[in-house]
């Protein structure tokens, strides 16, 4: 059983203090929370917005900063419709206050002392999380093996996509694939994440990987149900699926 | 009392919004969530079991004596811990009093438990009086693996994760013993009109 999690009773006031556009749909809210108690790399957290009625909203993000990092990250995707994200993507900007609490969940998490190989796999923005441990396993020098595998739909929509190049390394790799629009001089990979490219890009069976796999539900039960075809266990898989709002969290539906 | 975020104006007059707990939302569809693969067992492999503490067997059933049960089409609302709520789902199934009928137990506390290695657990209180069910059938149709078929617990009056997927029995035990989100944080009740998401609410 992973590390109990402190109980995330209080809600703290965050304040904007940078914004930064990650695709013409993503942007990453750098905040200040004075009192922020820490949290593993994987965790999320909770949001809630306050109207001037006291009408609010609440909805659960992946935290994309790793655990000690100076600034807590929230990076969010804009759901047209929906009712919290279109005000962090399109309103919010420096100076603006919102409430978080957190951090939440002790599942979806990564921890340097464990062995690895680790293998992440990304549907859109399901690589928030996986920033977040790619950073970690960076800043804490982990030599256990990492290859996040990440799927967008064009070059254009790939989230943190220069640092994500700069993240590879002796220890670290990332791959691309785009399902959509490669465009000109495209030179990674092509198509959807299934078991031939699990097979190509991950680790045997036998080596016993984690896997962690994280966006939309029909990505994740694809991704999924072909690693264990693969023949992966399926206690060493662990899944975050995207509600319909985007937002991360346990079990349920 | 909280900040007010500038410009923030939301959704407010969503139908239906009264009828949902606090700090819930409302869904049309039926948003998939669990914490590992949906696992497939073959039909003639499916039991349903009620043990004791000591794993004993009080009760069993395999899939064609589980659907020879007496069953209740239930229409409940049901409300996950990630926010959103879904009014009126119809569900088809066999009432947990149905299958502890005849069970004679001081236990106060019960585990579910599911393929894939899931568990829950919850006051045995909680899963008597008609309060729930295990459930096959949703929406006149038979209940789809990723939702928790072929049979799922459904105990609507508490969050939706209580709400064991890939169901395959009940433990019966004197002492609570917290399952799998519920020892990552979790509160071990989850109670949506009190608002019990996670740990000291």
């Amino acid at each position: 059983m992973p590390a109990p999690t402190p109980a995330p009773a209080r809600w703290l006031v965050a304040t904007v203090a940078e914004t930064v556009p990650e695709t013409a749909r993503a942007v990453t809210l750098r905040l200040d929370v004075p009192g922020w108690p820490g949290h593993r790399a994987g965790q999320h957290l909770d949001v809630r917005l306050t109207a001037e009625d006291g009408y609010s909203a609440q909805r659960s993000y992946s935290i994309a900063s790793p655990p000690g990092a100076e600034r807590l990250e929230l990076t969010v995707e804009r759901i047209d419709d929906g009712e919290v994200s279109p005000y962090l993507t399109t309103v919010a900007d420096v100076g603006d206050q919102f409430e978080v609490r957190g951090p939440i969940g002790g599942w979806f998490v990564w921890d340097p002392a464990d062995p690895g190989p680790v293998l992440l796999v990304a549907g859109g923005s399901g690589v928030v999380p996986f920033r977040a441990m790619l950073r970690h396993h960076a800043a804490t020098g982990s030599t256990a093996a990492m290859h996040l595998l990440y799927s967008a739909r064009t070059r254009a929509d790939v989230i943190y996509r220069r640092e994500l190049e700069e993240l590879a390394g002796p220890h670290r790799a990332v791959t691309l694939t785009l399902t959509r629009e490669t465009g000109p001089g495209w030179t990674g990979r092509r198509g959807r994440v299934d078991a031939d490219l699990l097979a190509e890009v991950g680790w045997p069976p036998e080596v016993q990987p984690r896997c962690y796999v994280c966006g939309p539900t029909p990505f994740v039960e694809a991704v999924a149900r072909a690693l264990v075809d693969l023949g992966h266990a399926p206690a060493r898989i662990r899944t975050e699926r995207f509600g319909p709002t985007g937002s991360a969290g346990p079990t349920g539906g | 009392m909280a900040v007010v975020s500038r410009g923030f104006q939301g959704r407010r007059r969503q139908p239906g919004a009264g009828l949902v707990p606090p700090g819930q939302y409302l869904v049309d569809d039926f948003p998939v969530l669990s914490a590992g693969p949906t696992p497939e067992v073959p039909l003639e492999r499916w039991d349903l079991t009620v043990v004791d503490e000591s794993g004993a067997v009080l009760a069993r059933w395999d899939w064609e004596a589980f659907l020879a049960l007496p069953a209740e089409d239930v229409t409940v609302d049901i409300h996950c811990v990630t926010r959103w709520s879904k009014l009126g789902t119809r569900w088809r199934g066999v009432s947990v009093d149905t299958l502890l009928d005849g069970i004679d137990t001081d236990a106060e506390f019960a585990v579910a438990f599911c393929d894939g290695g899931y568990t829950t657990n919850l006051p045995l209180t909680d899963l008597l009086d008609g309060r729930a069910w295990v459930a096959y059938g949703y929406e006149g149709e038979a209940l789809e693996p990723e939702h928790g078929g072929p049979a799922r617990l459904l105990v609507p009056h508490l969050y939706f994760w209580k709400s064991a997927k890939w169901l395959r029995g009940l433990q019966l035990r004197a002492e609570d013993e917290p399952g799998f989100w519920e020892s990552v944080g979790y509160h071990n009740y989850g109670d949506p009109w009190r608002e019990q998401r996670y740990w000291g609410d």
